[in-house]
């Protein structure tokens, strides 16, 4: 286990001229994991995979592996993988990085995925905002399939693979897995009610595995230098690297490729440059806005893995950190989200539906003067009522943050209140 | 009321496309963008014409197309300029990009020019954090924003 951080899995070719065009990105190894991939069955490769630890850097970090092991070997109906490409939480922004510089290697790892899943077809389900990258992907899938490594029998193997690029439109939830393949199928994005028992996912009644970008993106590698090679980076419980992404109050905003593990401090001073014109830091949203947020005291210990996040309080999510300077008002950037949570909730449970609402105008209350304490108790109240009553975890993520901006920065809302 | 149809080109993608889903609803989307690209929204005529590709009602194409943000269910200038408003972009002075807009427009957030050629919207995360502030401009992606840089956007899309 080391944290040497300049180890390169998935970013490895996106400094090279031309990287998305077929021809360089065959000089530079893609698709070279096929042929130890057909050498292998599906089952070994599912196993590969299992035993590697990789987690979906969607968000969820859920194991990959156990995700796939999760599909019905026999099914009437085909099976499919889809791919997540609906990047919008906000603060990430790392799978555009992915379908603009190494497009093939995502295909690559769509050949490696569906082919260990069973699938014969896979979609990848495109942000409608991404222009530009839905047609840098179209042209990558064009490329693959005039090459052969699409269609029918796949790079010469016995294996038929067809992938289509489909563009949302603006739907932040679509990037719930299930709202996702709700909109697939032609539907307004609503979530879809969980089974109890874990199982896979439906297209059409066909199994299904969703799953992020950069986790498909990751697979040639483990595929093709082996489980133990991809554990050499990162922590136990979190292998490999994660694509961080920095925005907000930081002096070097951008994608990182970084191992888990390696210190939140010294990312932020090292690979950061420290905050923005030299100011101090206030406080930090460790991955996308659905993170709770960390004050600066908070993050001395942090190593940037999922168990060292989550033990401090917050979750690594989808490794987008916001950071926010001294200057920066809490409650303002606390009204800014709560904006997009009213706007992006999909409106199918009604505590959801009305509650970022009520919190978002209530906010709005606050911060124009008017607002007294018992406004603020009613945020507490209108975060129970946001907990656990709905069919996905929106609400629930949306209340957990709402109660970490307004615990932790106490006193910046006592000193907006009338009373 | 003008009937609408799709262009050559669409109908020949809208075939093709029939080849790659399991089932036909799954070309809502697709077909939505194809009416958009083609007119520039979603009029009642080009549902009415969905729907019955489809084999839907006309009701249920409104309801999908009205849940989606980016498809627009009336007429908006040839110049559509989304300032993204999150958090990030918010840190990074996002404000003083829509306030310079409007200055320079004349319009407010969500208003059209009177000669319809430029549209104004705050949208929410484009995910274009690590180059914040920016604006799509038409979709392309405009980052890294400066003052000088929207002047520039505005003063060449006049001009053209």
């Amino acid at each position: 286990m080391h944290n040497d951080m300049t180890v390169k899995i998935v970013s490895k070719n996106f400094d090279i001229k031309d990287s998305h065009k077929l021809e360089v990105a065959l000089k530079h190894g893609r698709y070279s994991s096929l042929k130890k991939q057909f050498s292998m069955s599906p089952q070994e490769v599912t196993e590969e995979v299992y035993e590697s630890g990789l987690r979906g850097k969607g968000g969820g970090g859920a194991n990959t592996g156990s995700k796939w092991r999760l599909m019905p070997r026999e099914h009437e109906k085909p099976a499919y993988l889809v791919v997540n490409a609906d990047e919008s939480e906000p603060g990430t922004f790392k799978d555009r990085q992915i379908l603009e510089y190494d497009p093939h290697l995502l295909i690559e790892g769509m050949i490696n995925s569906s082919y260990a899943i069973g699938a014969n077809h896979a979609y990848i389900y495109i942000r409608g905002e991404y222009v530009f990258w839905a047609k840098r992907m179209q042209e990558a899938i064009d490329e693959a399939y005039e090459a052969g490594y699409l269609g029918e029998k796949v790079a010469g193997y016995d294996y038929t693979l067809d992938i289509t690029l489909h563009r949302g439109a603006g739907a932040y939830i679509c990037g719930e897995k299930t709202a996702l393949l709700e909109s697939l199928e032609g539907k307004r994005g609503h979530p879809r009610l969980k089974p109890k028992q874990q199982e896979t996912e439906w297209f059409f009644g066909g199994p299904t595995v969703v799953n992020n970008v950069e986790t498909i993106a990751s697979v040639p590698f483990i595929i093709k230098e082996g489980f133990t090679a991809y554990r050499k980076y990162g922590t136990h419980c979190s292998p490999g690297t994660m694509l961080f992404g920095l925005s907000g109050h930081i002096q070097n905003p951008g994608v990182y490729e970084l191992p888990f593990g390696c210190s939140m401090k010294e990312v932020i001073e090292k690979v950061g440059g420290g905050i923005l014109n030299g100011k101090k830091l206030k406080a930090l949203i460790p991955g996308g806005s659905s993170c709770a947020i960390l004050r600066a005291d908070e993050i001395d210990n942090i190593t940037l893995d999922y168990e060292s996040v989550a033990k401090n309080g917050s979750s690594l999510g989808t490794g987008g950190m916001i950071f926010l300077d001294e200057d920066t008002s809490i409650p303002d950037a606390m009204k800014n989200l709560f904006e997009f949570y009213h706007h992006e909730s999909c409106g199918q449970c009604t505590p959801c539906r009305e509650g970022t609402g009520w919190v978002d105008k209530i906010m709005g209350k606050i911060l124009s003067g008017d607002g007294t304490m018992a406004d603020y108790d009613k945020i507490l109240d209108a975060c129970k009522m946001l907990n656990g009553k709905t069919i996905c975890v929106f609400a629930p993520s949306v209340a957990y943050i709402a109660e970490s901006y307004i615990s932790k920065f106490k006193d910046e809302f006592y000193a907006l209140l009338k009373d | 009321m003008s009937e609408f149809k799709f262009s050559q080109e669409n109908e020949d993608k809208f075939n093709e496309l029939l080849k790659r889903y399991p089932e036909k609803a799954s070309l809502s989307l697709p077909s939505l963008w194809m009416i958009q690209y083609q007119i520039g929204w979603i009029s009642p005529e080009s549902m009415v014409f969905l729907a019955k590709r489809l084999d839907t009602s006309p009701i249920d194409i409104q309801s999908i197309a009205s849940f989606y943000t980016m498809f627009n269910l009336k007429p908006i200038g040839t110049y559509h300029i989304q300032v993204c408003k999150t958090l990030s972009c918010n840190l990074r002075g996002s404000k003083i990009i829509t306030q310079h807009v409007q200055n320079r427009l004349g319009i407010k957030v969500g208003e059209t020019t009177k000669d319809m050629k430029f549209t104004l919207s705050e949208v929410e995360c484009l995910g274009s954090c690590g180059t914040a502030p920016m604006i799509s401009f038409n979709h392309d992606y405009e980052e890294n924003l400066t003052i000088e840089k929207v002047d520039k956007l505005i003063d060449e899309a006049q001009n053209a």
